[in-house]
């Protein structure tokens, strides 16, 4: 059993990211980062910079959590890719960021916390910053 | 040397207009070198139906913006992405990411903007000097010595480019024969027409430069899978210090001479001469071992040379009329659609053109010194743009493009047949260049051919009784030759010990 976290390089990641690494701890669990930028583009702002790796390395060190980064870029959709990845780790708990959205950019982009929220078979954990 | 031409073409150059159109011209060239895959070749094509509409000086000055303008745009995603945008800047990513690794990305940029600006002037400076004198003594040239420089080039560009040398042969001979199609103009007989009357003016350039380059290249790209990579940090410093200068001068000297010789040599162009004169430059170094770590100077002589090459090679397009390489040949079509056909009688009968194309070239480079650094930012979010979002937009203009030339939907399909054939040589490693610069020499070489042996009245023999076109033919002889010659020795010297060693 894991923890999986989705994580994006924004305040939001990582709030989840300090959630998911307490949750880990408490379960005593290995600890799964999905950072999974969409395919197609040489640039992408979803990536996670090197100094996010390095400091969430560390910390998951200094809370002596074993993590594991995955970072294989996706098609289609991102809420697909994490619950495939939370399937494939058998994760006990999918730990998410939630950033504010107006209803209109809602229902222009959609949401792939809410797509994570319907659709995932496994307890959720939605974290606001 | 007459100078007023030489002024009267700074005064075309200066005109708004022209000016803007430079501006344009580097502008997409830099765009086009950040983005991977679509090279200047293509993008030219793609764009051949825009300067249709504009003064031939304008169009030709906007082209050539984009191709050197490109050799400048693949610097920065090979130095701050490890991708090189460009064929050309392939050897730059091993110090130039290097650098960048270290901190020093504004330095390897900056550097590669310096020397970029050195190498393309310092052969424009050679460019305005050299080419009426070869102008000149092209003059005297009659078909015969067409006949044999057409042989030469396109035998030049097969044997010289980069890849498989027999896949280049048969690319080049698929060439000549599409640019039989058609009517001959000598008998009036149909060739290869099959009682198509869109086939009997024969095939068209600007669709299967569109379809070789544009569609099929868009084709091949979308295949290709690039690991996205993080948005790189901002660039500070980019001014080079005084120990980085004097430590790449050598470099940025040696990178503009050998570029501008690469260059002119048919088949030469930016990507070999980039990738001769790191060769040189690391053999030439008493720490080679520097090299691929961050040598400042490995970042400097490709990024010369590769401009330099860029600019010299339009002596052979504009003062022989023989394009060097893929996307010369794409902007002599672009030249013939203007209804100019590029030879020595250029200088003297367009001088206009000639000297303002050149001379834009100066303005052109300190265009792209000035801009190239401030919009490193603006083009590393170019490169979030999805391929499945500016795959589908190219497509869009490069077939509405071509229906514009001449309202025919034949083009269309023509563009879609030589898309999917540029596609499929791509992938089984033909390289589409040779298959163009064969076609558009293809017509030279068949009317120089025939209207010589009319003047020889059906005697090959005259070919070699005439001093240039002599010359030429042996020329011709030892290009095809030598290759075979060092490859039987090169075996019989690899076969010979192993002899020894069974003896003792």
């Amino acid at each position: 059993m894991t923890v999986l976290l989705g994580y994006l390089p924004t305040p939001e990641g990582d709030a989840a990211f300090l959630a998911a690494l307490g949750e880990a701890r408490r379960r005593g669990e290995r600890l799964v980062v999905v950072n999974s930028p969409r395919s197609g583009a040489p640039v992408s702002t979803e990536v996670a910079p090197d100094t996010a790796v390095r400091t969430m390395t560390a910390r998951a060190e200094e809370a002596g959590v074993e993590l594991e980064l995955r970072q294989a870029a996706h098609d289609g959709d991102a809420a697909d890719e994490v619950l495939r990845v939370a399937g494939e780790a058998d994760a006990s708990v999918i730990v998410i960021g939630l950033r504010r959205r107006s209803p209109v950019g809602k229902l222009l982009m959609g949401s792939t916390a809410q797509r994570i929220l319907l659709d995932a078979d496994r307890p959720v954990l939605a974290v606001k910053p | 040397m007459d100078l007023a031409p030489v002024l009267d073409g700074f005064g075309v150059v200066l005109e708004p207009t022209n000016l803007l159109y430079c501006l344009l011209g580097v502008l997409i060239g830099m765009l086009i070198g950040v983005l991977p895959g679509l090279g200047p070749a293509a993008t030219i094509a793609i764009l051949l139906p825009l300067t249709l509409g504009i003064e031939p000086v304008t169009a030709i000055i906007m082209l050539a913006g984009i191709f050197y303008g490109a050799q400048y745009g693949g610097t920065i995603t090979s130095v701050l992405l490890r991708l090189p945008g460009e064929a050309s800047s392939v050897v730059t990513v091993f110090d130039g990411h290097a650098l960048a690794r270290s901190g020093r990305a504004g330095t390897a940029l900056g550097i590669a903007a310096i020397g970029s600006f050195v190498g393309g002037t310092v052969s424009v400076v050679a460019l305005s000097l050299v080419a009426p004198l070869v102008a000149g003594f092209a003059l005297d040239f009659g078909p015969p010595e067409y006949t044999a420089l057409a042989l030469l080039g396109i035998l030049l560009v097969s044997t010289v480019s980069v890849g498989d040398r027999l896949k280049a042969v048969t690319a080049a001979a698929v060439g000549l024969l599409l640019a039989t199609v058609g009517r001959d103009s000598f008998t009036g007989a149909e060739r290869f027409t099959f009682d198509n009357l869109n086939l009997a003016d024969g095939l068209d350039f600007v669709p299967i430069a569109m379809g070789l380059f544009g569609l099929g290249e868009i084709l091949y790209n979308l295949e290709e899978r690039h690991r996205a990579v993080q948005a790189p940090s901002t660039v500070a410093n980019v001014w080079p210090s005084r120990a980085d200068l004097r430590q790449s001068s050598g470099a940025i000297g040696r990178g503009s001479v050998l570029g501008f010789f690469l260059g002119i040599l048919p088949g030469g162009g930016a990507t070999l001469s980039s990738l001769a004169a790191y060769a040189l430059e690391k053999r030439r170094s008493k720490t080679p071992e520097r090299f691929g770590k961050g040598a400042v100077e490995g970042v400097a002589a490709p990024e010369t040379a590769n401009n330099a090459a860029a600019t010299s090679s339009f002596i052979p397009l504009l003062t022989l009329g023989i394009p060097a390489n893929a996307t010369m040949a794409v902007i002599f079509g672009a030249l013939l659609i203007q209804g100019i056909t590029p030879g020595p009688q250029l200088v003297d009968q367009d001088p206009e053109l000639f000297w303002g194309v050149v001379n834009s070239m100066y303005i052109g480079n300190i265009l792209l010194l000035i801009m190239s650094i401030p919009l490193v930012g603006v083009f590393v979010r170019i490169l979030r743009v999805r391929a499945t979002v500016l795959a589908p937009i190219t497509v869009l203009i490069t077939l509405i493009g071509v229906y514009t030339v001449r309202n025919s939907v034949f083009d269309i399909g023509l563009v879609v047949v030589f898309g999917a054939l540029g596609y499929l040589m791509k992938k089984l490693g033909f390289d589409p260049g040779p298959l163009v610069l064969a076609f558009v020499l293809g017509a030279l070489l068949e009317n120089n051919l025939r209207r010589s042996l009319l003047i020889f009245e059906g005697d090959p023999s005259g070919f070699l009784t005439r001093p240039i076109s002599g010359t030429l033919l042996v020329l011709l002889l030892v290009v095809a030759v030598l290759p075979v010659i060092t490859k039987t020795v090169a075996r019989r010297r690899a076969a010979r010990p192993a002899e020894t060693e069974e003896l003792v």
